[in-house]
């Protein structure tokens, strides 16, 4: 147990101590209070930037009718747009000329045809233009309605009752459904929690794989299992650098929920209540640290055994492709079900040990799931972690001694062999 | 206090690479082990030290077999470096000692003791990939010692270091075996087993070819260098019975002879032929036994 702690310990702080890890959390902590302050930043920007982009917009305008322009006028007006009409005395074609020229961004020509409907163009320099045809398009809109209905001579309230919304409700009958509104609330923290699991997964099992081919190529392997059996080495390594990417884990979540509660701009912004963070999931959360350990722990003790077959550190991501290929598959099946989390083949990948750490997680994220789901998939995870272990022991204990141009799976056989002589 | 090795085989599949070697190194006592590369030696070490299983035969210490419960007693030195390159020397060598059994305060004491004795105190806070090969060999050499093995194993000690911390490092073994420590080491320097160790094995392909006392094994090798320097034409002594072989020099030549009869017939003939400038009897050197051995074996 000793020795298990001085390479526990080891594993975890000469990782921590490296200026790549304290750099990349450090940014990475950053990224996250700037994303959470995002609104807050882009407004202070715009402030500071002399308010250019809030300024009032001119917008040339071509009438024919001569009755539109003023109530356009008086449309953004009581919008309280930045819009400021204009009404241009020059022919169509020399205002054309000039937003060529970029002397103007844009201009509007109105008509109205034999049956009182506007025609409107809409001339600009790029067709990248949303902002402004939008709310053209809307106000006069608005200014045809009112003009049919002053034609009908309809009042205020009767045009209102044709406008009158339907009472539309959605219900899902099946039991693991969660309403839309809960769904679209779910999905982007269970994507973000997905990606992040995803993405420490691959990053700390292939650090495992690529420290134990190091100490093979740097011979102080030897030294070690010389003093230290190569179990006891392959598992305080996997639960040093585990522990250290739990510790990065947690370190993100709690500058990403201080950023969040100090945040200024309030959450409940369209922007936040899009990623569901307005009302973070306990459970969510629980369930991410859960299935990002078992995760880590299923794919470590792989890259544990994979980086023990070969012995130099640039052989290391060939030999553990077939592994990185497992976590991108489970990444992509569950990406894809982020959209419809009921699909039936999600359901039997959530029970493979290899997808289960993202597609399980997807469901328990997105769906009302009876309990014994996850339990069951979580034993399934443990098994496998306690059946690779056992075998990886086996595989570890030949392959550091193996020296050669070992970068095949073939090579596993071999290390069986070795590590029980 | 020994190490015992009795006929111990290593098979890989069909591969033999240990045949049947028998050896014991006694307390306080020098062992070395001679031998080409891919002889055998690393894998008789990785034996000792329980890496590997033998096939047949027992290796004990002190009576016992070695298990990882034996490793704070045994300092092993691998052939190449076996050290973190991107780790400091201060935190390695602690490291290393800690899984050897040693507190981490007593480690520090150590440490800074062999790195003064070893003459590299400033390197401390280096890290390992920083230091010149022979540094690299120091620390490497500290790390096996600093926990005060009762057995050390020593895998070619003695590479990439210059003349003066051959020995420096030579001082400082010969004072663990004289502190009654049990150590084995390989080396291709056979001057270096010549002056250091008092038994010695040379094996090849497995095999153990030689073996015995450094006295036994040039006395057993059954031949003597007899070197005459005379200013008169000596090549008819060539042909006399028990000449092996003759290695002219500018002086005179160098003859292999069977025994000493042989060298008492060269010297009456070549005292015939005039009068000669010198004459001797030499032993054979470590060199001429593995060259005449090993080399046979590869012919």
């Amino acid at each position: 147990m000793r020795e298990f702690m001085i390479i526990f310990k080891q594993a975890f702080m000469t990782k921590a101590k490296t200026k790549s890890f304290i750099i990349t959390t450090s940014i990475m902590i950053a990224a996250v209070f700037l994303f959470a302050n995002m609104e807050k930043i882009i407004d202070t920007v715009k402030s500071a930037t002399g308010g250019d982009s809030d300024s009032e917009e001119v917008l040339q305008v071509l009438d024919e009718s001569g009755v539109l322009v003023d109530r356009l006028k008086t449309q953004f007006e009581s919008n309280e747009s930045d819009i400021k009409v204009e009404l241009s005395s020059k022919s169509e074609k020399e205002l054309t000329d000039q937003v060529k020229e970029g002397e103007i961004d844009s201009f509007v020509s109105l008509a109205l045809d034999n049956t009182n409907t506007i025609q409107a163009n809409y001339v600009s320099m790029s067709a990248m233009e949303f902002t402004i045809p939008m709310m053209l398009q809307e106000a006069l809109q608005s200014i045809q309605t009112e003009m049919k209905a002053e034609e009908l001579s309809l009042s205020g309230e009767q045009v209102q009752t044709l406008f009158a919304p339907i009472q539309f409700e959605q219900q899902s009958v099946s039991p693991s459904a969660k309403s839309e509104e809960e769904l679209s609330q779910a999905r982007g923290l269970v994507y973000v929690l997905m990606f992040l699991i995803y993405f420490a997964v691959i990053v700390y099992s292939s650090m495992i794989a690529t420290e134990v081919a190091a100490e093979k190529s740097s011979r102080v392997m030897e030294i070690l299992i010389s003093s230290v059996s190569p179990v006891k080495h392959m598992f305080a390594k996997v639960l040093g650098i585990g522990s250290l990417g739990l510790l990065q884990m947690v370190l993100l979540g709690l500058a990403g929920y201080i950023a969040l509660k100090t945040t200024t701009s309030g959450m409940t912004d369209g922007f936040f209540s899009f990623f569901g963070f307005s009302n973070m999931n306990v459970g969510t959360l629980a369930y991410a640290i859960v299935f990002f350990l078992l995760g880590y722990f299923l794919f470590a003790t792989l890259a544990a055994l994979l980086g023990s077959l070969v012995s130099r550190t640039e052989d290391v991501q060939q030999i553990i492709m077939p592994m990185t290929l497992l976590i991108v598959a489970g990444f992509m099946i569950a990406a894809t079900g982020l959209g419809n989390p009921e699909m039936a083949y999600l359901k039997y990948a959530s029970f493979f040990p290899f997808f289960a750490p993202l597609v399980m997680f997807l469901r328990v994220g997105m769906l009302e799931l009876p309990v014994w789901e996850p339990l069951l998939s979580i034993a399934i995870m443990l098994v496998t972690i306690f059946l690779l272990g056992f075998f990886g022991a086996r595989v570890y204990r030949g392959g550091v001694l193996m020296y050669g141009p070992s970068r095949s799976l073939k090579d596993i056989k071999k290390a069986i062999q070795l590590g029980k002589e | 206090m020994s190490l015992l090795l009795e006929n111990v085989t290593k098979r890989f599949g069909d591969f033999t690479a240990v045949d049947d070697l028998t050896l014991s190194v006694n307390k306080g006592t020098m062992y070395g082990f001679l031998g080409a590369n891919g002889a055998g030696k690393t894998t008789t070490f990785r034996m000792i030290l329980g890496l590997l299983n033998a096939n047949e035969g027992r290796i004990t210490w002190n009576g016992k077999p070695i298990s990882y419960a034996t490793s704070p007693e045994i300092g092993y030195l691998p052939e190449e470096r076996g050290l973190y390159p991107k780790m400091k020397v201060e935190e390695q060598l602690i490291f290393l000692a800690q899984l050897r059994g040693m507190k981490k305060t007593d480690a520090k004491v150590a440490m800074n003791k062999w790195l003064k004795r070893m003459e590299i105190t400033h390197y401390a806070n280096k890290k390992v990939e920083e230091l010149s090969k022979g540094n690299q060999q120091k620390i490497q050499v500290i790390a096996s010692l600093m926990h005060n093995p009762q057995l050390l194993i020593l895998d070619e000690p003695f590479s990439g270091l210059d003349p003066v911390n051959v020995e420096m490092l030579k001082e400082a073994i010969l004072q663990f075996r004289n502190d009654g420590a049990t150590i084995v080491f390989s080396s291709h320097r056979m001057d270096h087993v010549e002056e250091l160790c008092e038994q010695l094995s040379i094996i090849d392909k497995g095999k153990q070819i030689v073996s015995g006392t450094l006295r036994d094994v040039k006395r057993s090798f059954g031949k003597q260098n007899v070197r005459i320097n005379s200013d008169n034409e000596l090549a008819h002594l060539a042909a006399i019975a028990g000449v092996k072989s003759v290695q002219k020099s500018i002086e005179g030549a160098l003859y292999q002879v069977e025994s000493e009869q042989v060298a008492n017939d060269l010297l009456t003939a070549a005292l015939k032929s005039g009068p000669i400038r010198h004459f001797g009897i030499e032993e054979p050197s470590l060199q001429d036994i593995f060259i005449e051995k090993v080399g046979k074996q590869h012919a």
